[in-house]
């Protein structure tokens, strides 16, 4: 098995030094399970880095170790640079730097959509009320969903709310967008509209982690995939090499599992 | 670094781990001290508050006399035995008389329409009426019902108490039944339980899990409202206290009592935080917010 190092990878970005995000040897053990076994990660600037793998391969995990969600057992995080798994940081502030989109969507069901797209704005970065309204209706506009401001969220489509909570996620402009299989409860009609969103995001230069079963926008999204398995980052590339010419058998066994149901 | 895949079969914490632990360790060290320290400088302030105070003296002869605690103690203890006593045959009431309010409440239909309203018009009855007036009603309305007979205090007060907390019991466990999603009634029904069963052996039991917390708070809440029954002159654990304090004229009695009911509800409280964390973190899918 040959040893892949982050660097050595030939696509774009990912050899620029100083990283939005960089993974060292993250360790995280759920008592005596070991689900991230040492992972080394780095993310460049206005890259996008999809994560694949099976379910329990520790995808989610890795995203909410980042998030601070989950302590690491091992190992350091930077996020810009900054010691994030220092044990004295402010994790609020951590958070804040970095946006994140749920698989359920996980809006707040009390709270108009412009309530929830800009609450994190007025609150924790205190930006004055009509500020954030004005770019939040702004971003929703833009996002199609212009008409939904004063609506709350029960009354959108899945699709529509999980557009919503990714507009929730990048209106304080975070540094990191950590996407956890946002498309995963959702109807397939309603995929589309969602990873179209995301694309346009790429193309305005967000740094995106995303996790996700979408084989098909992994390969024409992703500056890089990676593939996880069982706790450790097994293989990654560009889309073409991973996807065309995968090296290890367990990436070779997924992608037939995943490609050809 | 390992990303080729070969299995790390030992697995041990870097130095760089073992310096955040440390850190850790010292920061909670650090704030076990504060809250020790705190704790000592409040202990400290207030006794010497309580103490200093000029009538202090003559309230620690009527309210702390070892002496007379120690020898009250016998006779307060046998009171507090019927209210055990009591408080058992209330929970029992309460249980099926609770669950059956809660049942009526909840049966649908336009059949069902005087049921329901009756067990509505119950729990707003009891809930609104003070314990005491229950009691009350209860303790010397009944027996005025046939003059001739005798009837133990003990009883008439398990009564009343029953009766006001069945209301309390019933609509706490109606919220537990309405708390299960409908989803769940949808698929029993469509398997083809009848509502009964559907009640029975799908809602009920996820509805009690919900709401087991606040039924143990009850639970604790009725275990010194037992002392109530004193007022009608049954010889409970208070009862007991009032005639060793107007022998004595010192109020010790009442604070043994006191502490013999502290005593009683003390496991059920911490079975109750127990169970609550319990609950908080199997709900909780993980992490640290």
């Amino acid at each position: 098995m040959s040893a892949v190092e982050p660097g050595n990878v030939p696509t774009s970005g990912s050899t620029a030094t100083g990283g939005v995000l960089e993974l060292q040897d993250v360790h995280k053990l759920f008592g005596d399970n070991h689900v991230l076994k040492g992972i080394d990660l780095r993310i460049a600037k206005h890259e996008v880095v999809v994560v694949i793998g099976a379910s329990g391969s520790g995808k989610s995990t890795l995203m909410r170790t980042i998030n601070l969600i989950e302590r690491v057992d091992d190992g350091r995080i930077l996020l810009s640079g900054d010691d994030i798994t220092e044990p004295r940081i402010n994790v609020d502030r951590v958070r804040s730097r970095i946006g994140v989109v749920f698989q359920h969507f996980n809006l707040f069901p009390h709270m108009k959509v412009i309530d929830n797209v800009t609450l994190a704005a007025r609150k924790v970065h205190k930006m004055p009320a009509a500020e954030a309204r004005a770019k939040g209706v702004d971003l929703l506009t833009r996002f199609g969903l212009g008409d939904k401001v004063d609506e709350y969220p029960d009354r959108l489509s899945g699709g529509q709310q999980q557009r919503v909570a990714i507009v929730r996620a990048i209106l304080t402009d975070p540094e990191l967008l950590l996407l956890d299989e946002i498309t995963s409860a959702l109807d397939p009609m309603l995929v589309g509209e969602v990873l179209d969103l995301v694309r346009s995001l790429k193309e305005q230069g967000s740094t995106i982690l995303m996790a996700t079963h979408e084989m098909s926008f992994a390969r024409s999204v992703a500056d890089r995939v990676v593939f996880m398995h069982q706790g450790r980052i097994l293989e990654q590339g560009s889309p073409e090499q991973l996807f065309g010419a995968p090296r290890e058998d367990a990436t070779k066994e997924f992608l037939a599992r995943v490609t050809y149901r | 670094m390992t990303t080729d895949g070969a299995p790390t079969l030992t697995w041990q914490p870097s130095t760089l781990e073992l310096e955040r632990r440390a850190v850790r360790k010292r920061a909670s060290g650090r704030s076990v001290m504060v809250a020790l320290a705190s704790t000592v400088v409040f202990a400290a302030v207030a006794g010497t508050l309580v103490l200093t105070s000029p009538g202090w003296e003559s309230v620690q002869r009527t309210f702390f006399n070892p002496e007379i605690a120690i020898d009250s103690l016998p006779r307060i203890l046998e009171g507090l035995w019927l209210n055990i006593r009591v408080l058992f045959f209330a929970a029992i009431g309460v249980a099926i008389l609770g669950t059956l309010l809660a049942v009526l409440r909840s049966l649908r239909g336009p059949v069902f329409f005087p049921l329901r309203a009756l067990a509505a018009g119950y729990t707003d009855l009891f809930r609104g009426l003070p314990v005491l007036i229950v009691l009350y009603l209860v303790g010397f309305g009944i027996p005025a019902l046939n003059p001739t007979e005798r009837y133990p205090a003990a009883v008439l007060g398990t009564i009343g108490i029953m009766l006001c907390y069945s209301a309390y019991v019933a609509e706490v466990l109606r919220a537990g039944m309405e708390a299960v999603h409908p989803s769940q009634r949808v698929a029993a029904r469509s398997l083809g339980l009848s509502h009964g069963a559907t009640l029975r052996m799908i809602v009920i039991p996820q509805g009690l899990r919900k709401v087991v917390p606040a039924l143990m708070n009850d639970f604790v809440s009725m275990q010194k409202d037992v002392g109530l029954i004193s007022v009608l002159g049954a010889v409970d654990a208070i009862r007991a206290a009032q005639i060793v304090q107007a022998q004595t004229y010192n109020f010790t009695p009442y604070v043994v009592a006191g502490l013999l009911f502290v005593a009683l509800s003390f496991p059920m409280i911490r079975l109750t935080d127990h169970i609550s964390a319990r609950m908080a973190s199997r709900e909780q899918i993980g992490g640290t917010v």
